[in-house]
């Protein structure tokens, strides 16, 4: 059995259907990209996972047990919430060590554990001070440490780098991917370059229903769509814009995003559209700084799937 | 085994968050304060102007003076220390998600509750023996020494009816997210068994009347209190119960 199997997995909450008959399997030693817009029942599921929520009906398995009826489960599992909260009265090798003992180790083992994942997690010099005192980055990279400690088969992540800078977000990442092979590891984020960084395979969810699973690779050849990227000069953008407006009634555009001086347009036919643009840009006098034709990124998909609803990064 | 290592983290954080120093200190505070206000009565109220004639009226201060001082203030105080160190016990971790982070580790709801449980009846356990041991001391020095094994009773009786306080304000803190729910329900509780105290009917079986079998049985009276011994030890075991199964369905 695969160390995560969901089936028809159902939470409601009154009316609210946070999810609503989820399904997934995900392979050992995988890590798994669990990506959606806010309120698309992510964190609702790894909370039924970890057994801190019951489903509404359902079934599911983690490291080949059923997490219904038992907890027998949670010797084989690590887990990091969005926003790790510790006792802010510990220190970070008292909370590792806590964590050691509830898990069983020995004070020899606990010793060695904590000394390492402290190193690993970049908190060795602030090791006898009080957690009270940490930033947010901080406790994000001590949660990353705690849920490491019994080297679980199965780690949960809930928005891991969310609140790192963008050094911290690199190590962490680099820590997650180096777990590969090693555990298996479902990271729910609506950072979509963080999934296309280190995650072997990705399940898009929308309104608590899963909308696609596939490994990443596969996911980007199934919804492969020519897409070209314009960037005009400066001082152009308020006519580039109209311009760009102006496209989206074309035959051969699919659709187009626009970010500033950039311009995003994934097209039906990648001739034609080769054909007519550069003349069409010509014609509207505009100064072109870039032109290039791009293969599409995981946004792209995810947008495509999801729609303009999911608010990403 | 599991039941050690959260007791140890409970006992811990008592005594780092300074949960511990403030009940013993108040406790041992009052502890050396009442028998010293029993003998020293007469002369602050001599104090007071007009106070003489009252102090004329008044008869000198004995031991049971003392006592009765002792009793009124570790009990009133003990009640509002035992709401104040429970009243967040669960709920300030359900809240904060400490519990949440700690509760997907292999450790079971209910060592997580009895932990706790534990943790303040030791802590009341070790603060009222300082207080008993100071009280006792300043009592024999101003006026005699107290029959030892009543004192010792009296003191047992009166951290039993304390452990009611902690029981069932632990519940409340279970039940509710907000600490300040749980002692509000704290306090109606509070209300309830203080105005059902001077119901001679009910006040028999409620915690309070242990206390006035304590101070009986230093005045060196036979009678007994066991209904209200029995009803005690059931609400404790009760609260704890129920805050168990109220937890075991919780949604962290």
């Amino acid at each position: 059995m695969n160390p995560i199997r969901i089936e028809n997995l159902k939470k409601h909450f009154g009316k609210v259907r946070a999810l609503d008959g989820l399904t997934l399997d995900v392979e050992p030693g995988t890590i798994f990209g669990f990506l959606g817009p806010n309120g698309a029942g992510k964190t609702t599921t790894i909370r039924l996972l970890t057994g801190l929520s019951r489903p509404t009906a359902g079934h599911a398995w983690v490291a080949g047990l059923d997490i219904i009826h038992s907890r027998k489960f949670a010797d084989r599992i690590g887990y990091l919430p969005e926003e790790p909260v510790f006792y802010s009265w510990m220190t970070p090798a008292e909370f590792l060590d806590y964590t050691g003992r509830l898990f069983g180790f020995t004070a020899e083992e606990r010793k060695i554990r904590t000394k390492d994942l402290l190193e690993l997690a970049g908190l060795s010099q602030v090791s006898k001070r009080r957690i009270g005192g940490f930033s947010r980055g901080m406790r994000q990279r001590l949660g990353v440490a705690q849920a490491l400690f019994n080297r679980p088969e199965v780690l949960f992540l809930d928005e891991p780098v969310s609140a790192l800078d963008p050094a911290g977000r690199k190590e962490v990442l680099e820590m997650i991917g180096q777990l590969r092979g090693e555990c298996t590891v479902f990271m729910s984020t609506h950072i979509l370059a963080d999934v296309e960084r280190v995650c072997d395979t990705v399940g898009i969810i929308n309104h608590g229903r899963l909308v696609v699973e596939a490994r990443q690779a596969e996911l980007l050849a199934r919804y492969t769509v020519p897409a070209l990227e314009l960037e005009c000069d400066a001082g152009f953008e308020g006519q580039f814009k109209a311009w760009i407006e102006s496209l989206k009634s074309s035959e051969w555009v699919s659709s187009v995003t626009l970010n500033g001086p950039v311009a995003r347009i994934v097209v039906n036919d990648l001739s034609a559209a080769r054909q007519a643009l550069l003349f069409q840009a010509s014609q509207a006098r505009l100064a072109l700084r870039r032109y290039e034709i791009v293969t599409p990124s995981l946004e792209d998909i995810f947008l495509r799937l999801i729609g303009t609803e999911g608010r990403i990064e | 085994m599991k039941f050690m290592v959260s007791l140890r983290k409970e006992l811990l954080e008592l005594w780092r968050t300074h949960r511990f120093l403030v009940t013993s200190v108040v406790l041992v505070l009052f502890g050396m304060i009442s028998p010293l206000l029993a003998k020293l009565a007469p002369q602050l109220l001599k104090m007071v102007p007009g106070g003489e004639r009252f102090v004329a009226m008044m008869p000198p201060p004995t031991i049971a003076d003392a006592i009765a001082q002792y009793v009124k203030n570790i009990n009133q105080f003990g009640i509002l220390l035992a709401l104040l160190t429970s009243m967040g016990t669960v709920s300030r971790e359900k809240e904060k998600g400490t519990a949440a982070i700690i509760l997907v580790k292999p450790l079971p709801r209910s060592i997580f509750l009895l932990s706790k449980f534990t943790a303040l009846s030791l802590s009341f356990l070790v603060s009222l023996a300082l207080a008993a041991v100071v009280a006792y001391y300043y009592t024999m020095i101003l006026f005699e020494a107290p029959r030892f094994p009543s004192w010792v009773a009296l003191n047992v009786l009166i951290w039993l009816s304390l452990l009611v306080y902690i029981g069932l304000t632990m519940l409340f803190s279970t039940i509710f997210k907000s600490q300040w729910a749980a002692a509000g329900l704290g306090l109606v509780i509070i209300f309830f068994f203080s105005a059902g105290g001077s119901i001679p009917a009910i006040g028999k079986y409620l915690p309070l009347h242990l206390i006035s079998w304590g101070s009986a049985l230093l005045k060196g009276s036979a009678a007994s209190s066991w209904p209200a011994l029995w009803v005690s030890l059931s609400l404790i075991l009760l609260s704890l119960l129920a805050a168990w199964v109220i937890f075991q369905r919780q949604e962290l």
